[in-house]
């Protein structure tokens, strides 16, 4: 299970790096959120991969799932979340300004 | 516990909630709640370093929590500087923008509180993931502040700012997730301790996840190669919103001094000194790229953004020689940069309203109303940044300089320091004599600004010609708080008293 979620991980750093290099905002934005969502996976695993464990105490159990790293990536749900809408709504603004979805506002050299 | 701490959180965190509800209220009501809530902050965060000066470590836990378990808030003698630091621009930089550039966004003042929440948040936490949240806390004020005002060429400059910033968050996530995974810390006093005791197997993942903060902290500090986001967000922003994040560069150089002092520090055992191979070539040539950008400027706050970089790259030059002469003279002279930065784009401001059409391009323009005032202001300041006696910019590079001679970078250091700032005393004469004398008689001059809007720019000189008028009480605190950030047995006994170091 751990190659499993690690192959997971990379392949969305993979794919976020990929696509927010992109020249165009809405590529950017996805590549943006993939990163988002591999770094939340990756705080989640910092507790180590357990199943069916309870993250608080429990009459009767030995194993406990660490409660930190969940905690840590609801905060950084949320986070991402925020800055998710607010790089969308920028990027509608600067089309709308710019006339043009290029990052850079205008049309780059083509080959 | 002293509550004091916290004040300087709760204070501007309240006050924005305040003016968020008092929306549908006139400016001028807003503005006068936020410059008295400022104002406080000054008083608090002053009284803050007053208690910081005898080298206590003050701890503030959050809900009584102890430590590692619970957060903390912790202020010794370098988080109460940076925040007295904070405090000041932030009142200068508003009695600036409530002569009128406050109006252009409704939220302004809203966002400046929450920029200061999230400034102070950053340098008195002493909880690395909490760094995070407070510096995402400035960061998402700080895009709502640089669009403030609005245009094409900001909304552009703002969309290439907050990308590049998620990018960073990220890349912090993910050292913080490592770090978290390897030590089972994320408290900075407990992660110096374990970092020090770390397995050999897991020596490689930590260092990794060390030299990824300092990629972080970096690009938030515009150290090259990671500073070419900085001339477009501050050169495009209205220039009170880039004076305010003249800050901004400075908490990443503090978050590369606090963690690599503390963290990842000569105590450190297997992870120790692990920014020495890096700091110091990579500050060198942040100086270096900076001044280039300065002479190829075509506008006076396009100037002031690459001296923000070339004052970043000094101030890291300083950290990077590491010694506690070193970093004292760094403290003094973030200090001074900070204010000095922050005048230039005041200037900048006035004078490109009093050219009119022309703004601050650095062409011929209209003969400026009031010549005498505005030439001896420009030239105040440009010798305060340059670094030209008797300002505080010369006291600040020659301690920098002073303390590089006892090291094997000795030429290095100097000869890059000494030669680019003689390049901008060229760079910034040139623009003086382009502002100033290459008038063109032609041209509508526009109307003359009045004394009151001077208020930020004086006051932010004031403080400068403070700074070189106690330079000898400031330095001896500065050199104290080095001595503290070098030795941090205190800071950990204070922050985990259970545990035996």
């Amino acid at each position: 299970m751990e190659v499993l979620v690690s192959l997971v991980i990379a392949v969305l750093t993979a794919c976020g790096v990929y696509l927010s290099l992109r020249a165009r905002t809405f590529p950017v934005v996805l590549g943006l959120t993939l990163l988002s969502y591999a770094v939340n996976l990756f705080l989640f695993v910092t507790g180590r991969l357990v199943l069916g464990a309870p993250p608080i105490i429990e009459a009767g159990r030995s194993v406990y799932a660490d409660p930190l790293p969940q905690a840590l990536v609801l905060t950084a749900i949320v986070i991402s979340f925020g800055m998710t809408a607010f790089v969308v709504i920028l990027a509608l603004r600067a089309r709308a300004e710019l006339g043009i979805d290029h990052v850079d506002g205008k049309e780059g050299t083509q080959r | 516990m002293n509550h004091l701490v916290i004040a300087p959180l709760l204070l501007p965190l309240l006050t924005g909630i305040a003016l968020i509800l008092m929306r549908g209220s006139a400016n001028p009501m807003r503005r006068t709640l936020n410059i008295a809530s400022t104002l406080v902050l000054v008083a608090f965060t002053i009284a803050l370093l007053l208690q910081a000066t005898d080298g206590s470590v003050q701890v503030y836990r959050l809900g009584d929590w102890s430590a590692p378990f619970g957060i903390v808030l912790v202020a010794d003698r370098l988080a109460a500087l940076m925040v007295v630091i904070t405090a000041v621009l932030a009142a200068a930089v508003l009695l600036h923008a409530a002569r009128g550039s406050d109006r252009d966004g409704r939220y302004f003042h809203v966002l400046f509180q929450m920029q200061l929440f999230g400034l102070n948040g950053a340098f008195l936490t002493g909880d690395l993931f909490n760094l995070f949240v407070f510096f995402e806390v400035l960061l998402i004020a700080s895009y709502g502040l640089l669009l403030h005002g609005g245009g094409p060429l900001r909304t552009r400059a703002g969309l290439h700012f907050v990308v590049i910033n998620l990018v960073g968050s990220t890349l912090f996530l993910f050292a913080v997730g490592a770090l978290y995974g390897v030590l089972g810390t994320l408290n900075m006093a407990d992660l110096a301790r374990q970092a020090a005791t770390v397995a050999a197997d897991d020596i490689g993942a930590v260092r990794a996840a060390g030299l990824l903060l300092f990629a972080v902290f970096a690009l938030k500090a515009a150290l090259a190669p990671m500073h070419l986001w900085l001339p477009g967000a501050y050169g495009h922003t209205s220039l009170p919103v880039a004076a305010m994040f003249a800050i901004m560069t400075k908490v990443g150089a503090y978050a590369i001094l606090r963690v690599y002092s503390l963290v990842f520090g000569a105590d450190s055992g297997p992870v120790a000194d692990l920014l020495d191979p890096w700091l110091l070539p990579l500050a060198l040539l942040t100086v270096v790229v900076g001044t280039i950008g300065l002479l190829a400027s075509r506008r006076l706050a396009q100037q002031a953004a690459y001296l923000v970089i070339v004052s970043a790259g000094t101030l890291l030059t300083a950290f990077g020689i590491g010694s506690d002469v070193a970093i004292a003279a760094g403290l003094y002279y973030l200090a001074h940069t900070t204010f000095a930065a922050a005048a230039l784009f005041l200037l900048a401001d006035i004078i490109g309203h009093a050219r009119g059409e022309v703004g601050d391009d650095l062409v011929a323009g209209p003969v400026l109303p009031r010549p005498q005032l505005f030439g001896g202001l420009f030239l105040v300041t440009c010798v305060a940044v340059a670094g030209i006696p008797p300002l505080s910019g010369f006291v600040g590079k020659f301690l920098i300089l002073q303390s590089s001679v006892s090291t094997p970078w000795l030429y290095w250091v100097f000869g890059v320091l000494l030669a680019t700032s003689l390049l901008t005393i060229m760079a910034l004469a040139r623009s003086g004599s382009r502002l100033f004398f290459a008038t063109d008689d032609t041209a509508a001059t526009a109307a003359a600004p009045r004394d009151l809007d001077l208020t930020g720019v004086a006051s932010l000189i004031t403080a400068g010609v403070i700074l070189v008028v106690f330079a000898d009480p400031v330095y001896e605190f500065a050199r104290d708080a080095a001595m503290q950030l070098l030795r941090p047995d205190a800071y950990i006994a204070a922050v985990l008293p259970g545990v035996a170091p």
